[in-house]
């Protein structure tokens, strides 16, 4: 555990000193601050923050971990030597890159929040919950492509693909679905498929909060049943703590067999 | 207190130095309120001691002051109808009416005001009756300050809070109605006014308007109703300063409209309704001054609608700003304040240099396909929405406000 | 000892080490050579737990690897290539180092006035030179004082008078009753430090033995032109 905890301070360590991290703050506290400036009350900020963190965190969360994770060869090659295990490295790596990646995102868009604001209503700790695991699932999903593919150029072009995918692409098959079988009783349908998609499950975090008005005009009881309770919400974020844990759990898998 | 009650009192008993006052009470003449309607004249004062009264099928066939002392309790028990006025002039003041029966044949209700002209129903309370004030085929009524409420569980088994049926020229005003089947509910009605009321948690609509024409409705307060607050076939309904608020469900309106022609719609709240204002086969309405804010669809207005004119309203945080269901636009949208708006204002003279597209593609396809809405807000559909917004293909293209406010309006 | 077993490894279709058997005795010098892709950082490698092996046991001082990790506390390895995350400063990795081990280093400031780095530690690791790298990573690999050292092509890149530092080290450290194990294509050099040879060829050892005894038998005068005989 102790090893654990050193791992993840000397990858901080290494982090910070890097631009990225500074950009990435920066490009959060800015948005926020901006939004708040340009008018609006802090439902809307969130609101529009939330597209931000629909779109930017998953990107860079993949990306940027699968980058980081070919660069830390090196430190993994020196510390595989030593008596230090697989599992505390592994760990250790994506720890010491989610928590000062979620760290950043909850600093630069809380702070703006903080002083524009004041109160944190429901809406916006949900923004921070959703962006946090959006986070932790694609860093996952990021460290299990940087393990399973060698070449980086490769890696790093599955992870935009993914990305793609879980972003834009998915949504577009849903609603291609939904149009071509208008005939059949679509609600458990949809319902499934809404768990299947980390970006999906955020998203309908967020619309519970925000766009609950709509959500209620639905007529498909199951639908707004189902995530107008406090249980869909559960399921919810379960769905997307599995995408973190099983991502995690193959990369580690993988991450164990590997030679160096 | 004592001095307050016999300050109360002093022009009671003065008028019945020349009309004649009659004292219900266990301690006074007549033990049961029966009784002492049974022996009033036309034009006395029955003053009703506090106390609980357990009857009912009581009528007022003359005019009448009847008055209660610290709101006595009028209980029927949940038998027939608790009070009948059939004559005008009639005042009903300070009571507690109690359960009027539940029937499915006739519509029993606490007060009934039966061809009485110039009646007033006042600072009464009503809880847990079938229907709580009737009036029919009435004039020159007063119903204000009343506190109506029901116990309704199912909409087969409940009545209405206030219920107006073939009225003209009545003031409904300061009552607070909730847990009835409608709050207030208005038929072949005209020239009435309904003003201060708030009307909540009823279990279909606040306020209900069916086929009555020339009326106005303003200041008051709609909240958490079942399904809103519904104006149907109607002409010349003046609709002014009202709250339409928190009005959830897969078929709740703040404000329903159906075949509603030259009326006015000005300076409402419409917040957090599943669909704020919603409006099917209306014509020549003025919606203007009116604020809608965190609806889902702040505004739903079907092809069939034609001329109405939307300006200077404000649509801030809603879901979806307006929605139709056709590509066909016979409405103007001018001078509105879209929170949305992107454009710019380079004459800076507070109007928006390029024209807003209120419509969404997306709120077009839920229209079509309702489990769509899970995809609210999904990258996919801000990205549909935006090619459509640019090049209209599906939506409405002269659905458009092509003077944007920059500002709210205040 | 160092005792290997049946030692199979691949990489996809590519079979390196095919049952291999060796052992390596205490307190020696053992030089594992062979041409380029024979097998050689990869036997060091499974040695090392870096690879995983697919067949076979290897066991070093009674431990056998399974997975375990703290036999590696007895062993200090200098891989070919030196790799540190670049953004460190030398003093950085080795204070991370001891403070990852948790046994703090008694040496690692002797060794770094041996190597003369005392004005290249502050500096970042990407800035220095190759040849200073690679004495970095001898520090991170003797400074433990491990009972076994590792050393993959150790000299390369080294000017000569860091390399005779080096080698100098590397015999008071079997002096010292260390085992070390060496991998160089330099035969002078392993001529000059080895007791023992480990030559592999196909996957397999091809000979294993005292390095004089190669010579002797192959009446050649040197260590390189006894191999090349050989492999005639």
């Amino acid at each position: 555990m102790t090893t654990l905890l050193k791992i993840i301070k000397y990858q901080l360590h290494d982090l910070l000193r890097g631009k990225w991290f500074i950009i990435y703050t920066a490009v959060f506290f800015l948005l926020t601050d901006g939004l708040f400036r340009f008018g609006g009350d802090s439902g809307q900020v969130a609101l529009s923050l939330m597209n931000v963190v629909l779109f930017i965190i998953p990107l860079v969360s993949i990306v940027f971990g699968t980058m980081f994770f070919y660069n830390s060869r090196e430190f993994m090659e020196l510390l595989l030597s030593q008596p230090i295990s697989r599992v505390a490295l592994f760990l250790g790596l994506y720890l010491g890159l989610t928590l000062p990646l979620s760290a950043v995102y909850l600093i630069g868009v809380g702070i703006p929040f903080m002083y524009h604001a004041g109160i944190m209503t429901g809406g916006y700790w949900i923004l921070l919950l959703v962006g946090v695991s959006l986070t932790w699932v694609f860093t996952a999903l990021a460290f299990l492509i940087a393990v399973l593919s060698e070449q980086r150029v490769k890696g790093v072009g599955m992870t935009i693909v993914l990305w793609l995918f879980f972003a834009i692409l998915y949504d577009g098959i849903i609603l291609f679905i939904l149009f071509a079988l208008e005939e059949y009783p679509l609600e458990k349908l949809t319902l499934i498929l809404s768990l299947f998609n980390p970006i999906d499950l955020g998203r309908i975090l967020m619309l519970l909060q925000f766009d609950i008005a709509a959500l209620m005009g639905y007529t498909g009881a199951l639908f707004s049943k189902f995530y107008g309770n406090m249980f869909g919400s559960a399921v919810a974020v379960f769905a997307l703590w599995t995408w973190c844990a099983i991502p995690a759990w193959l990369g580690y898998r993988a991450f164990s067999k590997k030679d160096f | 207190m004592r001095l307050f009650h016999t300050i109360l009192i002093i022009p009671i008993m003065s008028s019945a130095l020349w009309a004649g006052l009659v004292q219900v009470g266990s301690d006074y003449g007549y033990a049961t309120v029966a009784e002492g309607l049974e022996a009033s004249l036309s034009g006395d004062t029955v003053f009703v001691h506090p106390g609980t009264y357990v009857e009912s099928g009581l009528t007022v066939p003359h005019a009448l002051t009847l008055i209660g002392k610290d709101n006595p309790i009028i209980d029927g028990n949940h038998s027939g109808e608790i009070l009948t006025v059939t004559a005008d002039d009639v005042i009903i003041e300070g009571f507690t009416f109690k359960g009027s029966g539940l029937s499915h044949l006739d519509e029993n209700a606490a007060v009934r005001f039966e061809e009485a002209n110039n009646g007033r129903i006042s600072h009464n309370r009503f809880e847990d009756n079938f229907f709580a004030i009737y009036v029919s085929k009435s004039e020159n009524c007063l119903i204000d300050n009343n506190t109506i409420r029901g116990l309704a569980q199912t909409e087969s088994r409940s009545g209405n809070g206030i219920h107006l049926w073939y009225c003209k020229n009545i003031n409904i005003s300061g009552n607070s109605i909730s847990g009835h089947r409608d709050g207030i509910y208005l038929e072949f009605v005209e020239q009435c006014e309904v003003t201060q009321n708030h009307s909540t948690k009823n279990l279909r609509y606040g306020l209900h308007f069916m086929f009555s024409n020339h009326n106005e409705y303003n200041n008051n307060r709609f909240d958490n109703n079942g399904a809103g607050v519904a104006v149907m076939y109607s002409r010349h309904v003046d609709m002014h300063n009202n709250v339409f608020a928190d009005n959830w469900g897969s078929a709740a309106y703040g404000l329903l409209l159906k075949d509603i022609y030259d009326s006015k719609i000005t300076d409402n709240q419409f917040n957090r309704n599943t669909v704020g204002l919603y409006s099917e086969a209306c014509n020549r309405i003025q919606v203007e001054g009116n604020n809608f804010e965190n609806n889902g669809w702040a505004v739903k207005i079907m092809a069939n609608s034609m001329d109405n004119v939307f300006t200077h309203n404000n649509f801030i945080a809603n879901t979806f700003d307006i929605a139709t269901n056709s590509r066909q636009n016979f409405n103007s949208f001018n001078q509105n304040y879209w929170n949305r708006y992107r454009g710019y204002d380079l004459d800076k003279d507070g109007i928006g240099d390029i024209p807003f597209h209120p419509v969404k593609l997306f709120s077009l396809l839920t229209e079509k396909n309702e489990p769509a809405l899970m995809l609210m807000r999904s990258i996919f559909v801000e990205i549909m929405d935006l090619a459509e917004s640019y090049i209209p293909i599906l939506t409405p293209a002269t659905l458009i406000d092509a003077e944007p406010l920059m500002r709210i309006n205040s | 000892m160092i005792n290997i077993k049946g030692l199979k490894k691949r990489f996809g279709r590519l079979e390196v080490l095919k049952e291999l058997d060796a052992q390596i005795q205490e307190n020696t010098i053992t030089a594992i050579v062979g041409h380029n892709g024979s097998g050689k950082t990869t036997l060091i490698k499974c040695m090392l737990g870096l690879d995983k092996y697919d067949g076979g046991d290897i066991s070093i001082k009674d431990f056998k690897l399974n997975g375990d990790w703290n036999y590696r506390s007895q062993i200090g390895y200098m891989p070919q290539v030196a790799r540190f995350p670049e953004n460190l400063t030398a003093s950085e990795v080795i204070t991370m180092i001891s403070d990852l081990r948790t046994g703090s280093s008694t040496q690692a400031e002797e060794l770094i006035s041996y190597f003369r780095l005392v004005d290249e530690m502050e500096k970042p690791l990407k800035t220095l030179s190759g040849g200073t790298r690679q004495k970095v990573n001898a520090i991170v690999a003797l400074m433990f004082n491990p009972d076994i050292l590792i050393l993959d092509e150790p000299t390369a890149g080294l000017d000569p008078v860091s390399s005779s530092l080096l080698k100098d080290k590397i015999n008071a450290e079997k002096t010292a009753g260390k085992t070390v194990i060496i991998t160089s294509h330099i035969m002078s050099e392993i001529q000059e430090l080895a007791d023992t040879i480990l030559y592999l060829l196909d996957g397999k050892i091809f000979f294993d033995g005292p390095v004089d005894d190669l010579i002797a038998q192959t009446g050649e005068k040197n260590l390189e032109r006894a191999i090349a005989k050989m492999m005639s």
